[in-house]
């Protein structure tokens, strides 16, 4: 069970995350896209949900990530992700609720490149009972 | 001329277990629900899912392909609402097609519809691309 007093809480990335042109090209190889100038639109994806599982499995928040399904993903993009890129992810849990036993809650991502928002993204995701 | 209505051609990708390594691989998600038939019947699954996250990339590049790159996805959402099952040896589909819904100088509002052996994979995928021969 999620700790109540986690809802609302942004926690600030740790770390800058630095975006190179090999986990570009890997993750269009993939889909088949040939140009790697920019990121494919879901890439940020990569270091979104490592970050929330870093941040939910915390012990004072406690989600068991064994059994959590992705149920929606939504992505604003400002300026797309290119190799080079030094990026900080901070995580917020906006909502959470309980229904039929499963936990549902939904994390919000917010990608800066210094002082410039690039991608916000939210994540529904639930943790079946 | 862009207009309200008008259907994206439709694109049908096939996935393999190859492909679910692969995007396991360069995405980080290394669950086995996803690569290991044993485990993933184990937790109550047909058979090995491919991950939403796969899904919603390759839909993403259809999108790219037509508004022009990767650069071009201004927003883009979906819901998970049933999974592509992957059985062994084996190429499943996902097809994917997408409607004009609004045009906004070059912004264009997409409907997309993606499914697997006839099934409707995803829920409420919408997107808005930069369409930049609209400029």
């Amino acid at each position: 069970m999620l700790a109540p007093d986690s809802v609302g809480r942004t926690f600030a990335g740790a770390e800058i995350i630095s975006i190179s042109q090999p986990e570009i090209d890997a993750f269009a190889a993939v889909l088949g896209e040939s140009d790697t100038t920019f990121a494919p639109p879901t890439f940020t994806i990569r270091i979104t949900l490592a970050q929330f599982q870093n941040i939910l499995t915390k012990p004072e928040i406690g989600l068991d990530w064994s059994r959590l399904v992705h149920g929606d993903q939504k992505f604003e993009i400002f300026s797309p992700i290119k190799a080079g890129d030094l990026l900080n992810c901070s995580a917020t849990i906006e909502t959470y609720r309980i229904a039929a036993g499963n936990e549902i809650l939904t994390v919000r991502s917010d990608l800066h490149r210094g002082p410039e928002l690039v991608v916000s993204s939210w994540s529904t995701l639930v943790v079946r009972a | 001329m862009i207009t309200i209505g008008d259907q994206l051609p439709e694109k049908v990708v096939l996935i393999d277990r190859a492909m679910l390594k692969s995007y396991a691989d360069a995405s980080g998600d290394q669950n086995p629900i996803h690569q290991n038939e044993e485990f993933a019947l184990s937790v109550g699954l047909p058979n090995v899912i491919a991950h939403g996250m796969l899904t919603m990339a390759l839909v993403g590049k259809y999108l790219t392909d037509w508004s022009g790159g990767s650069a071009s996805v201004r927003e883009f959402g979906a819901r998970f609402i049933k999974p592509v099952i992957v059985p062994g040896g084996e190429k499943v589909d996902l097809t994917i097609n997408g409607t004009v819904t609004e045009v906004i100088g070059n912004h264009v509002k997409i409907d997309l519809v993606a499914t697997s052996a006839g099934v409707k994979v995803l829920g409420m995928a919408k997107a808005v691309v930069v369409k930049n021969e609209l400029q």
